[in-house]
C-alpha cells in the first residue's frame, strides 16, 4: 500500500487527464483574451503572437477599476462585520448556561434554516424605503444580516471545546469581561475565524442576485454586476469580453492559489463544524 | 404578500387569498420552471457528488501530483459564477470551443448547439454546474476521506477486505457525514439556481431553462407581479425546507444506523 506501483502510476495518468479537462475552459479564457481579434485560428491551438491590447481594452470598456474598489469594500466591511458580531454573539451563547441563552441560540439557528429567497423581495421594498437602494450601505447591510446566523453556529460550536481555564485565569488578574473577549477569547479563535472569513469572503464577493437588484440603474457596480453588464454590450467580441473575464477573475484567483492551503482545509472544516 | 394583488408599485393593494397559489398550478410557465428546478436539483446532486467522490478518492491516493491536482481542481469552486457562466455561453456557442474540439477530434456530426437545443439546453446547464462545483464536493469528501484512522485500513485488510469491498463496507459508511453536508448542499444549491441560468441562456430557449429562481426575478422585475413573485418565493422556500429537512432527517438516521 506504501510503494509507487505501476497500478499508482495508472491512477495519476488518470487523474491528470481529468484535471487537464476539467481545467481546458480555464486555458480557452486565457488563450483568447491574448489574442488578436483578427487571428481567426483554431481556439484550441495557442495563440502565436500574444497581445495584451484586449486587456487595456477591456479595463477601459467595462469600468472594472470602480467595480473592483467597490466589491473590495463591500467584501471587507460585511465580512469585518460578520466576524465582529458573530463573535461576539457566540460567546455568551456558548458560555452562559441560563435558559435564554439556549432559546437566543435556537433562534439563531432558525436564521440558518430560512432561506433568503423568501426574504428576497420584502428586503427589497425595506431597503426601498430606506431609500439604500443603489448604495453600497445596501449589501452590507444584507449581507451581514444573511451571514450572522451560519457564523455565530460555527463560532459557538468551536467555542464549547475551547477550555475556559484562560478566561478564569485572565478575570482573576483583573480584566472585565469585554478585555477578557478581545484580549483571550478571541485570538483563541482564530482557526474558525479564518473560516468565517474564507467562506464569506467567497460568497459575498461572487454574488450575483443582490447587487443585480439593489444596484441596478446606479453608477455604483460589483465585479459580477459589471462584468455581466459588460458581456451584454460586447457580446460578438468575444477576445476582449475573455480579457474582462480575466480580469475580473484574477483577485480571487490570486488570493485561492496564495491561500489555497487554507482555503481547502479550512472548507473542509468549516463545513464539519 | 402572497396573499395580495399588489404589482409592487401602485399605492393600493387587495387581498385575494390563496388565487395566486391556484394560479400557479394553472401556469405552465410555473409548472415548468418547478420541473426544470427539480431536474437539476436531483440530477447536479447526483452526478456531482458521484464526480465529487471519485475525484476525492483518486487525489487521496498516493499519486505524486495529488497537491497540484487539488488545487486545479478546486479552483472552479471559488470563481465568480457569473464569470464561469459567460466563459461557458462561449465554450458551447455552436462555433465556440467544445464544438471546435469536436470537430478536431471527431465526427463533425456530434457537434450540436448546447444552449440554443431546447432538449439539450438543460443538460448543458446542469453540466456546467457539475463542472464548476464537483471540486466542492471533493474538498468535503477529502476531509472525510482523511479523517478516517488508518488503523481502521490495517484492520479492514488483516480481514481479508480489499478494492471494492473495502471501500463499500469500511470507507462508505464512515464518509457519512460528509455524505450528508454535500448532499445537502448540492440540492438546496441546485433548487435556488439562478446566476448560472440567468447569464447564459436567461431562461431560454422558449422557457426550456426557467428555473424558479429566475421565475421569481421576472415576474418581480418584470411583469410587475410582486405578489405572484412572493408566492413562487413561499414555494421555493417550502422546497428547500422539504428537501433538507427530509433529507437531513434522513442521512442522520443512517449515519447513526452505521455507528
Amino acid at each position: 500500500m506504501n510503494r509507487y506501483r505501476p497500478r499508482t502510476l495508472l491512477r495519476e495518468a488518470a487523474m491528470i487527464a481529468v484535471t487537464a479537462v476539467i481545467a481546458f475552459p480555464l486555458y480557452v479564457l486565457v488563450n483568447l483574451s491574448l489574442r488578436d481579434p483578427r487571428d481567426g485560428s483554431s481556439i484550441v491551438l495557442p495563440t502565436t503572437s500574444p497581445t495584451l491590447g484586449n486587456y487595456a481594452d477591456a479595463w477601459r470598456e467595462a469600468g472594472l477599476a470602480g467595480a473592483i474598489v467597490n466589491s473590495v469594500v463591500v467584501t471587507a466591511v460585511s465580512v469585518a462585520i460578520i466576524v465582529a458580531v458573530s463573535a461576539m454573539a457566540a460567546y455568551p451563547l456558548a458560555r452562559v448556561t441560563a435558559r435564554w441563552s439556549r432559546w437566543t441560540f435556537l433562534l439563531v439557528l432558525l436564521g440558518l434554516l430560512l432561506p433568503f429567497q423568501l426574504a428576497l423581495l420584502p428586503l427589497y421594498q425595506t431597503i426601498r424605503d430606506l431609500n439604500l437602494l443603489g448604495t453600497l450601505w445596501s449589501l452590507v447591510l444584507f449581507y451581514s444580516g444573511l451571514q450572522v446566523p451560519f457564523a455565530t453556529f460555527l463560532y459557538v460550536g468551536f467555542l464549547r471545546v475551547v477550555p475556559r481555564e484562560y478566561e478564569e485565569a485572565a478575570l482573576i488578574d483583573g480584566a472585565g469581561p469585554i478585555q477578557v473577549f478581545w484580549r483571550v477569547v478571541f485570538p483563541l479563535l482564530r482557526p474558525v475565524t479564518g473560516t468565517v472569513v474564507i467562506l464569506n469572503a467567497i460568497f459575498v464577493w461572487n454574488d450575483f442576485l443582490t447587487p443585480f437588484l439593489y444596484l441596478s440603474g446606479s453608477d455604483q457596480q460589483t465585479i459580477p454586476v459589471a462584468i455581466y453588464g459588460f458581456i451584454g454590450q460586447y457580446v460578438s467580441q468575444w477576445n476582449l469580453v475573455f480579457a474582462g473575464l480575466v480580469i475580473a477573475m484574477l483577485p480571487i484567483l490570486i488570493v485561492y492559489f496564495l491561500m489555497q492551503r487554507h482555503i481547502i482545509k479550512g472548507f473542509a472544516g468549516g463545513l464539519k463544524g | 404578500m402572497a396573499l395580495t394583488d399588489w404589482d409592487g408599485l401602485s399605492p393600493t393593494r387587495n387581498f385575494v387569498g390563496l388565487s395566486n397559489f391556484r394560479e400557479m398550478l394553472e401556469d405552465p410557465a410555473a409548472l415548468g420552471a418547478l420541473r426544470q428546478t427539480l431536474i437539476i436539483a436531483v440530477a447536479v446532486t447526483v452526478i456531482q457528488n458521484a464526480l465529487g467522490l471519485l475525484l476525492a478518492l483518486g487525489v487521496h491516493s498516493r499519486i505524486k501530483s495529488r497537491n497540484v491536482l487539488r488545487v486545479f481542481l478546486f479552483a472552479p469552486a471559488v470563481m465568480t459564477p457569473v464569470v464561469t457562466a459567460a466563459l461557458w455561453k462561449y465554450m458551447l456557442a455552436p462555433d465556440g470551443a467544445v464544438n471546435g474540439l469536436i470537430a478536431a477530434l471527431g465526427p463533425d456530426s456530434w457537434r450540436r448547439n448546447w444552449l440554443g437545443d431546447p432538449t439539450l439546453a438543460l443538460w448543458s446547464v446542469i453540466g456546467v454546474i457539475v463542472w464548476q462545483f464537483a471540486g466542492y464536493s471533493m474538498v468535503i469528501f477529502l476531509a472525510g476521506l482523511q479523517s478516517i484512522p488508518q488503523e481502521v485500513h490495517e484492520a479492514a485488510a488483516m480481514d481479508g477486505a480489499t478494492g471494492w469491498s473495502r471501500f463499500r463496507h469500511v470507507v462508505l459508511p464512515l464518509l457519512a457525514p460528509a455524505m450528508t453536508i454535500n448532499l445537502m448542499l448540492s440540492i438546496i444549491g441546485g433548487l435556488k439556481l439562478f446566476d448560472q441560468v440567468w447569464v447564459m441562456t436567461g431562461g431560454g430557449p422558449g422557457t426550456s431553462t426557467e428555473t424558479l429562481s429566475t421565475l421569481i426575478y421576472k415576474n418581480a422585475f418584470q411583469f410587475n407581479e410582486y405578489a405572484y413573485s412572493v408566492a413562487l418565493a413561499i414555494v421555493l422556500t417550502v422546497f428547500v425546507a422539504i428537501f433538507s429537512g427530509g433529507q437531513y432527517g434522513l442521512l442522520r438516521r443512517r449515519e447513526r444506523a452505521i455507528r
